[in-house]
């Protein structure tokens, strides 16, 4: 990849030069010139009003590979904590840089990141490059692009691993784009591809009825987002050593894009974070009226698990439709899902049923949910719920 | 005001199966449709019209074969102004990249566009990487996932889904707007439009008239190359439980706490 500047079109405006986060481009007479410090970022090309400054994308073949190594993680954190994918994206990120005998290096943007950077490297990682900006401090698709952008084209990883989280896919595709990458989407697969040394990157398609394994031959690097809860959590091991690099950066919040102007948390507090929760426990139109949501939730609540819903009971307005599970609502696959009077549309079953063990209460015997349960309850949800919900407070209490 | 809306031609994605002898997908009598997420798109777009105080043009873009002019027709006779299909045998083998910058490229040509919009994902690929490639490629800011969406002047003020949270963000003109389903219910086209849109004039852009670098379209601009297609492990049915409430509750707690204490803390 490079950037050129059009010489006949600079007006020399030096608003190149304000929005580098790397200190890569000056104004020396009548231009704009890139200096040695400039990391291809691409951050100046979308600013420059007079569109003087052109990419040229690598083509097919046109990239060495042997120049591009280590795997990547890109943390993703919430609270001044790493997210469950990310730790997860370490566990099988160590597999996959111990299958190419090279390492696996972290990168994590915010405003504080110290702990961050110790978790990752306990979690997993060689090294970890930090940078800190208050710029970063919340994820934003701009900033977050042009400073990942730049490190890798300076650093050069083989391959680069994304949660497939709402921010993950915001920024992955974003990244792809801007350096000509190939990206693949909420993989539930990786591994080393055993005919050449590429990444395997398998994944779901046509709502789960088919499985697809993609490969990147000859563009670097190779990007996955990785579906969270597929991979295994490694156990943190606080005595591991690994290097932190501090990456300073040049950032204007002026050049940010976009203005974050609230965030609002679900009602309550209550756990809805679906993708990242270990159980979830889901109701259907089988819990007859809004306020029996109260059941699922109480029992979600003793096991510390999200709470679903199938589109019917969104569509009602029972709940509110981050709580959706299925096909035009959320993918999930936690350990445990626990479906409560839900029929199994194939609707639904598109959104949970690459879950590991499904657990379904419902009363009509003939039910679809029954086809993928591995445990089925033919029962009252009013009696059955309520009981398991007053058998287990009982037990986790001993 | 001109609002561009990128918009996918899917198959009834739930019928699509896998022949296990062949691994070769089945697509036969599979219906074609607008992807569900483009309809919502499609009827902000056409929220945005109707309440602008001014001259506001609503275009539906699409990349496939000359089939998916069917989906065009679907659009116009929502209420789109104007339909164009990119389609062009340089065009096929198309991964994300090579799709957003095709996209772009006729975005480009189009001229003057303020607003575009797409769906979150299309079913079929589930990727939700071909909205946020366009805004890269247009050098654009991007608000994906929004749930809400309004327009005061220049300014773009949207409300963005997340897994447990909303954030309200804003941007300025030109953009990309990615919807979740949760926006807004799609229109349903009178028959009468139905029956206009059957007439209508569809426009038909090759390569050459979106001056598209071959290097960067079809096959040749994808970096992506899908290696294997299979079936999934299907799941079978387990066991039921059956009987007395207090049994059935009995051996699902024992189930369920032999699975959470299996399970990592983090």
């Amino acid at each position: 990849m490079a950037l050129n500047i059009k010489e006949e079109l600079c007006t020399a405006c030096g608003l190149c030069v304000r929005v580098c986060p790397y200190e890569g481009v000056v104004v020396e007479g009548n231009t704009a010139v890139f200096t040695e410090r400039c990391n291809l970022c691409g951050q100046c090309v979308s600013s420059c009003p007079v569109d003087a400054i052109v990419v040229e994308l690598p083509k097919k073949g046109d990239v060495d590979t042997s120049l591009w190594s280590n795997v990547w993680v890109l943390a993703e954190t919430e609270d001044g904590r790493l997210k469950g994918g990310t730790i997860e994206l370490l566990g099988q990120g160590r597999l996959l840089a111990e299958a190419r005998g090279c390492a696996l290096e972290g990168v994590v943007l915010g405003d504080r990141c110290d702990e961050l950077a110790k978790d990752m490297i306990a979690f997993g990682a060689d090294k970890v490059y930090v940078v800190e900006d208050p710029v970063l401090a919340r994820y934003r698709t701009g900033p977050f692009a042009s400073v990942i952008a730049g490190l890798i084209h300076d650093r050069k990883p083989e391959m680069v691993l994304i949660s497939a989280t709402p921010q993950g896919r915001d920024l992955g595709s974003r990244l792809a784009a801007r350096i000509g990458a190939g990206l693949t989407a909420d993989c539930t697969g990786l591994s080393i591809w055993d005919e050449e040394p590429l990444l395997l990157q398998t994944r779901p398609a046509f709502g789960g009825n088919i499985m697809a394994s993609i490969l990147c031959r000859e563009a670097r690097p190779q990007m996955s987002t990785v579906r969270p809860n597929v991979f295994k959590k490694p156990q943190a091991d606080p005595s591991r050593t690994g290097a932190i690099e501090r990456v300073a950066v040049h950032l204007d919040e002026k050049h940010a894009m976009t203005k974050i102007l609230e965030v609002i948390r679900e009602e309550g507090g209550e756990e809805v974070n679906l993708a990242d929760a270990q159980i979830i426990v889901s109701g259907g139109r089988g819990i007859q009226a809004p306020e029996n949501f109260a059941l699922i939730r109480s029992l979600a609540e003793v096991l510390g698990a999200a709470v679903g819903a199938s589109r019917a009971t969104v569509d009602a307005g029972w709940i509110s439709a981050t709580h959706q599970v299925g096909q035009t609502g959320k993918t999930v696959s936690p350990k445990l899902y626990i479906a409560c009077g839900i029929s199994g549309a194939i609707q639904h079953l598109a959104g949970m049923s690459s879950s590991d063990y499904i657990i379904a209460i419902n009363r009509d015997p003939s039910a679809p949910i029954f086809e993928v349960a591995d445990l089925g309850v033919v029962g009252d949800v009013f009696q059955v719920v309520p009981a398991l919900r007053e058998e287990l407070a009982k037990r986790l209490a001993e | 005001m001109k609002i561009v809306v990128c918009i996918k031609q899917v198959p009834a994605t739930t019928n699509v199966r896998i022949d296990p002898e062949t691994n070769a997908l089945i697509r036969e009598g599979v219906e074609s449709q607008v992807n569900p997420f483009d309809e919502n798109a499609l009827e902000a777009a056409l929220q945005v019209k109707d309440g602008y105080d001014g001259e506001c043009q609503v275009i539906a873009l699409t990349m496939g074969p000359p089939q998916a002019e069917a989906a065009l027709r679907d659009a116009v006779a929502m209420g789109c102004d104007d339909a164009i299909l990119l389609t062009d045998g340089a065009f096929r083998g198309a991964d994300t990249l090579a799709t957003s910058y095709t996209l772009a490229q006729a975005i480009r040509r189009i001229g003057d566009v303020d607003l575009v919009l797409c769906g979150k994902q299309a079913i079929d690929g589930d990727t939700a990487q071909v909205g946020p490639g366009v805004a890269e490629h247009l050098g654009v800011p991007q608000i994906t996932f929004a749930i809400e969406l309004s327009l005061e002047g220049r300014k773009i003020t949207a409300k963005r889904m997340l897994e447990d949270s909303f954030e309200v963000v804003e941007c300025r003109m030109p953009a990309v707007v990615t919807v979740v389903k949760q926006i807004n219910d799609p229109r349903r086209a009178s028959m009468k439009n139905v029956l206009k849109a059957r007439k209508r004039e569809i426009t038909r852009w090759t390569a050459e008239d979106i001056d598209a670098d071959p290097d960067r379209i079809g096959f040749q601009g994808s970096p992506t190359v899908v290696w294997k297609v299979f079936a999934p492990e299907g799941r079978k049915g387990g066991r039921k439980l059956e009987g007395e409430v207090g049994d059935v509750v009995h051996a699902l707690a024992d189930e369920i706490l032999e699975i959470r204490k299996g399970l990592s803390t983090a």
